[in-house]
């Protein structure tokens, strides 16, 4: 009983019609989010004691960052799904993740650089975090590469989905890089033993970003994998119900 | 205002910020919905093919 929606939900039918459904509804809750997050970030939040306002890149740059690694552990997790249970909905899915959870991987580098130049005086350094970050946008530009090298979608999906899987070994990595090495990028400031390094009216506008950031990838992500499932399915019959008569 | 927008000095390094992410969100949104209608454009010719076939 317990696997019975597991087993549904890789029916493409029936992930086609849920995730449709879904999507207005995510969309919606992350622009709601996002507005608050941003109004909250840049107008009602105060100002840093160290770092002045230049520390309001956080409000994009830490959600971005975060979306990068969710994104990859999904991806990964999609991709482990199909090779399990072949399932072809799950290919379909991680698929749809890789190009997402690059551009979040662009967006955190692109932005960590711009905060980088006014706190530490340089836009780039070889630093642990920085390069398991750009590791990561290598590991998406480079799982995109394999499946579009591969002409046979069966052989792209299962090599592809081996090395979203190992892969996975950098997101711990990048994580607890700032605790394992020497490291110019400050240290957790959330996810962290006790309470936030943080007071609330700063706090609580990042969380915000973060959750509008997760429902804005869950929205996109359903309207990718639904065109991505369209585009998989061959002969099937619910195809005549959703694109109409041909 | 002013005070606001210029960011403490660092508006230059703030803004952009914000404008590349909300480029990039809207460029996500733009390619998923372009994918979508890839996808069932795909489905739609392959089932026409189908259809001429039988």
């Amino acid at each position: 009983m317990a696997w019975t929606w597991f087993h549904r939900f890789g029916s493409p039918p029936h992930f086609y019609r849920i995730a449709g459904k879904l999507v207005p509804w995510f969309g919606t809750l992350a622009a709601l989010a996002c507005i608050g997050g941003l109004i909250g970030g840049l107008v009602l939040a105060p100002s840093d004691y160290l770092q002045g306002e230049g520390y309001r890149i956080i409000y994009v740059h830490v959600p971005a960052a975060t979306l990068s690694m969710m994104a990859y552990a999904v991806m990964a997790l999609a991709a482990a799904t199909g090779l399990i249970w072949r399932m072809n909905v799950a290919y379909a899915v991680a698929a749809s993740c890789a190009p997402i959870g690059a551009s979040f991987t662009v967006i955190a580098l692109v932005t960590g650089s711009l905060w980088g130049r006014p706190m530490w005086g340089t836009y780039w350094v070889w630093d642990p975090r920085l390069v398991t970050e750009l590791l990561l946008l290598f590991l998406y530009l480079g799982y995109m590469g394999l499946r579009g090298a591969i002409e046979e979608s069966g052989r792209a999906d299962r090599a592809s989905a081996i090395l979203a899987i190992v892969g996975v070994v950098n997101l711990p990595i990048i994580h607890y890089s700032v605790d394992w090495w020497n490291s110019l990028h400050q240290g957790h400031t959330l996810l962290k033993f006790g309470a936030p390094s943080m007071p609330p009216s700063m706090y609580v506008p990042l969380i915000t970003m973060i959750l509008g950031f997760m429902l804005y990838f869950g929205a996109v992500l359903l309207v990718r994998a639904r065109g991505e499932v369209l585009r998989r399915e061959r002969t099937a019959r619910w195809l005549l119900d959703v694109v109409g008569e041909v | 205002m002013l005070e606001w927008l210029s960011m403490g000095g660092n508006a230059r390094f703030v803004w952009p910020s914000y404008g590349i992410t909300l480029l990039v969100l809207w460029l996500n949104i733009r390619w998923a919905r372009q994918a979508a209608r890839a996808g069932r454009a795909e489905a739609k010719r392959r089932l026409a093919m189908r259809a001429s076939d039988s």
